[in-house]
């Protein structure tokens, strides 16, 4: 078995039920009520935090640190729910988590605030993150934060890990077709931003939550705030996505019914 | 503050953990998203796939009790030393548990909340060992464990004719079976329970006996486990129409048990078994707490239906041939009328009303526990029980009148003498446990009485809001079947003459009144402050109702009986309701205002927030409007209704009218302030879909 520091860079992103309306701020671009709406843990980020404490509790002497760039009352928020799910160590940056931010300087604020975790050992670092945002499907964030830690083993859309023992990786990732890209790799120091994983969403566990938050409440009071945004970014145009949004309760509908209506729903 | 801010979204955790005052507690906080958890995800389902249509104990019911065990909702009554996780009195974590299950089905509340009520008289009463043993098999099992949890229930209603509204007789029995001189005493125990809540599952019960030997005194509760000597039979469902993912069964005992089963321990004297608690010690000291709970089950209801209102008012209209998008017949619907605004702002208003008395009663009790304990310690400690204790509480009145008055201007002032008084006089734990006693003796059956009550009411509108979709299964927010369990609501736990019987008693110890007393100076001085929040007219409707209680207690009806006396329930029983009115809206601003102080220093919106503030002030307003007019019908009803010429002065109808008239003066601007919160729900964003399934 081979200890890692597992660090899984994710934020929240708004309640997907919601409804979701784009406006221009005076600010730049963004959602309408956006402070206002409650939000969920980004679900790609999800995938790697479920999977960075499964990894960590079959290595013992792992540790996992979920570094989260957010407003921090909201971050505070979300923490209620994820405590509880797995144990990790919150390291929080107080800044927007909208999906209008420019990647790079989130990439920034989160890469400084990993460098800064202290104890982190490099030889055992694993930097976990989702392939893409729910709110921003740039897919360009993980990139740059290993490039920022100098970490160049990247593998930018996971589905699978597994650790034969010996420290080494290795990795599924999915490629055109259906088929998956097998890699191997010495080990840690690597970057591995997550598509789907393979874990459900962890049952809550009170204990679990009692134990974490005791150490999220100081490091949310803690957070070091970060100048992200849209700041200095113009934007030569600004195209609103045409809303296509119809949302249904439908009961007991068969399977490959609910697949062809959404088909013919893409395609329309 | 612009009263014209919008209401931007409907009110998130971080609003409600403000006015409910929890934005300190994480771990309540993740109780909630917990419970919310289930609630919206196997409850909802069940539900949503029929789960109520069966009386019988189905095996998708029994598995909730594995959800909840897994969530932590089952540890969540226990110690952490025996394998809990909140260390302290629990009361708001309990009542905020069963607020998060109500919102989506009252019934899955009341089978988790099952288990705690068997156990509540032994954690309230039980001895050391009896604690020990039944709250530790009770906890679910920690990870690596392989044990199932026990699960209890609470056994004091009989058949008819006995408990039920009256507790204090009994038909169960207990008898001496065996008694070796050496040896423990061996005890018979037969009773039959009626409604008992968890019977389709339990491996104890909790049970309410009547000595039945002349060497057993009194009545006591006694714990039977199903394994015990004798029958233990559970008995059929009960054909309830509302609760159903709740067990309820009407079982029957015949068991020998171990006499250290009674509840709270025993003592023997001169050959006699003497129980250290009769059975309505103990019930008294459940019921206190557990009711609040009950009463906050019905305000959710009323709460989680606006969102579905809002949904089906806007939709009403869209897919016919009139409403196409952009017209404001498609884009608001329904909420271009009045009318149907008005009636969801008085749901709404009721459901915050209700919320705000609810969790404020949780609270005090949570406050309230400790003192309890010291007053007990202390009163066991000086041999104080039954009428040496009421003499013992009686020496303290005069000095908790002073305490009450002094906090009440210690508010204005902070003259360091008056402090030092008060500290003095809080100090002592009998004078400091008089007060706060006095106050939950009237909070808590206030909010049984009227959260549940005056809440199934609302309900009902609620429901015919949703038109035919309504009283359908299919109703968006299960309101209809939310309308009948509310009633079970208003009925089990006490029913509502119980509550207004104790409200009638309760209400009138100077104790509380003296506090109410404060209250109203307190509400001039927000009047002064805020006075677009109505509470000049909640001041001037308790004194209205004060006079009116002094007024009654002190005079007779035109055939010269007295007027105010315990067994006229036709005035007793009204004050009580009238109060419950004032409660809820005195309460309600209190929290109202605790969101505009506290508010702003975490809001991530500011302006969304002041909108918030700007919101439930109007709703505050509209309450304060509605309560002002029911008291102010009851006690006209009862100052004028009981009397002819010759009984009322001329002084006394004078005195009487001018009350009204300055609380008639305080309804000016009301109306408007339910004008603005109708506009602002016609504003409201509202997410796409209900986030629990139909």
């Amino acid at each position: 078995m081979s200890a890692f520091h597992i660090i899984v860079c994710g934020s929240l992103v708004p309640d997907p039920l919601q409804t979701l309306e784009p406006i221009t701020s005076p600010t730049g671009p963004g959602l309408k009520n956006e402070a206002m709406l409650p939000a969920v843990l980004d679900p790609w980020a999800g995938h790697a935090l479920y999977e960075a404490a499964n990894l960590a509790k079959n290595n013992p002497g792992s540790k996992v640190w979920l570094v989260s760039l957010g407003p921090k009352a909201k971050l505070q928020q979300l923490m209620m729910t994820i405590a509880q799910k797995v144990p990790f160590e919150l390291v929080a940056v107080d800044g927007s988590a909208s999906g209008f931010t420019d990647p790079f300087e989130a990439a920034n604020a989160l890469s400084d605030a990993i460098a800064k975790i202290p104890g982190l050992d490099r030889s055992k670092l694993l930097v976990f993150g989702g392939c893409a945002s729910a709110s921003r499907d740039a897919g360009v964030t993980m990139q740059m934060i290993g490039e920022k830690l100098g970490i160049c083993d990247q593998f930018l859309a996971v589905d699978e890990l597994s650790t034969p023992g010996d420290g080494s990786l290795r990795i599924l990732e999915r490629i055109e077709g259906g088929r998956y890209q097998v890699s191997s790799c010495q080990g840690a120091p690597a970057v591995l931003a997550w598509a789907t994983g393979k874990l459900p969403v962890p049952p809550n566990n009170p204990q679990v939550g009692m134990m974490n938050m005791r150490a999220i409440m100081p490091a949310l009071q803690k957070a070091v705030p970060a100048k992200v945004g849209s700041e200095g970014v113009t934007f030569s145009s600004v195209e609103v996505p045409k809303q296509k949004r119809e949302t249904r309760i439908v009961k007991d509908m068969p399977v490959d019914e609910i697949a062809r209506e959404i088909v013919a729903w893409i395609t329309a | 503050m612009n009263d014209h801010m919008n209401l931007k979204t409907l009110p998130g955790d971080d609003i409600r953990q403000i006015m409910w005052r929890f934005s300190e507690r994480y771990d309540l906080q993740m109780v909630v998203q917990s419970a919310r958890g289930v609630a919206r995800g196997p409850v909802a389902r069940l539900v949503a796939n029929g789960g109520r249509n069966s009386h019988e104990w189905t095996e998708g019911k029994n598995d909730l009790l594995k959800t909840f065990d897994e969530s932590g909702i089952t540890a969540l009554f226990m110690e952490p030393e025996e394998g809990g996780y909140i260390a302290g009195p629990k009361n708001l974590a309990l009542a905020l548990t069963a607020f998060e299950l109500s919102w989506v089905d009252a019934g899955s509340a009341t089978c988790s909340l099952a288990s705690n009520l068997a156990l509540s008289p032994i954690h309230e009463r039980g001895t050391p060992e009896q604690k020990q043993t039944y709250m530790s098999r009770c906890v679910p099992p920690q990870p690596g464990e392989n044990r199932t949890p026990w699960r209890g229930a609470f056994v004091l209603t009989e058949p008819l004719p006995y408990v039920g509204v009256d507790t204090s007789v009994l038909s169960g029995r207990v008898r001496i079976a065996e008694w070796n001189a050496s040896g423990e005493p061996v005890i018979q125990v037969e009773k039959r329970g009626r409604f008992i809540t968890g019977m389709g599952f339990a491996n104890f019960v909790t049970v309410a006996v009547e000595s039945d030997d002349s060497r057993i005194k009194g009545s006591c509760m006694v714990i039977l486990e199903e394994t015990d000597q004798g029958t233990f039979d559970r008995g059929v469902p009960t054909k309830k129409m509302v609760h159903q993912l709740s067990s309820t069964n009407d079982p029957s005992f015949n068991m020998k048990i171990p006499a250290s089963r009674i509840i709270g321990g025993y003592t023997v004297k001169d050959g006699v078994i003497i129980p250290n608690y009769s059975h309505s010690e103990i019930i008294e000291a459940v019921f206190r707490r557990t009711r609040v709970t009950v009463g906050l089950m019905t305000s959710a209801k009323l709460l989680s239906a606006v969102e579905p209102i809002i949904r089906y008012q806007r939709g009403r209209f869209r897919g016919g041939q009139s409403a196409t998008p952009g017209t404001p017949r498609y884009d608001q619907g329904l909420q271009q009328k009045e009318d149907a605004l008005h009636r969801l702002v008085d749901i709404w208003a009721t459901g915050e009303a209700s919320a705000s008395l609810g969790f404020a009663a949780a609270r005090h009790f949570d406050a309230f526990d400790p003192l309890e304990r010291e007053k007990d310690t202390i009163c066991e400690a000086q041999g104080l029980k039954g009428r040496a204790q009421l003499r013992a509480f009686m020496k303290v009145q005069d000095e908790a009148l002073e305490y009450i008055r002094l906090t009440g201007n210690s508010k204005a002032s902070s003259d360091p003498k008056t402090m030092g008084r008060i500290e003095e006089l809080r100090a002592n734990t009998l004078l400091h446990y008089s007060v706060m006693d006095a106050l939950a003796q009237v909070i808590c059956p206030a909010t049984k009485l009227w959260n549940t009550g005056h809440g199934a009411t609302t309900m009902r509108e609620a429901v015919s809001l949703m038109g035919g979709y309504g009283i359908t299964e299919d109703c968006p927010g299960f309101l209809g079947q939310k309308w009948m369990d509310a009633q079970l609501e208003a009925t089990y736990e006490g029913p509502e003459a119980v509550q207004r019987r104790q409200l009638s008693i309760t209400m009138t110890n100077e104790l509380f009144l003296a506090q109410m007393r404060q209250w109203i100076a307190e509400l001039r001085e927000i009047d002064a402050q805020y006075p677009e929040i109505g509470a000049s007219a909640v001041g001037k409707t308790m004194e209205l109702w004060l006079w009116t209680l002094d007024h009654l207690q002190k005079s007779k009806d035109a055939n010269g009986k007295a007027l105010y006396h315990n067994q006229r329930h036709g005035v007793a029983f009204a004050m009580a309701d009238a109060l419950c009115w004032i409660l809820a809206s005195r309460f309600q601003i209190a929290d109202t205002l605790e969101l505009r102080d506290k508010g702003m220093q975490s809001a991530a919106d500011p302006e969304g927030m002041r909108g918030f503030v700007s919101f439930f002030t109007n709703l505050c307003h509209v309450q304060a409007a509605r309560a002002a007019g029911e008291v102010s019908r009851i006690c006209t009803e009862l100052f004028h209704a009981y009397s002819n010429e010759a009984s009322a002065s001329g002084t006394q109808i004078e005195a009487f009218t001018e009350h009204r008239n300055q609380l008639d003066l305080c309804l000016r601007g009301a109306r408007l302030s339910k004008d603005r919160a109708a506009q602002a729900l016609t504003q409201v964003m509202i997410p796409e879909a209900l986030d629990y399934p139909v």
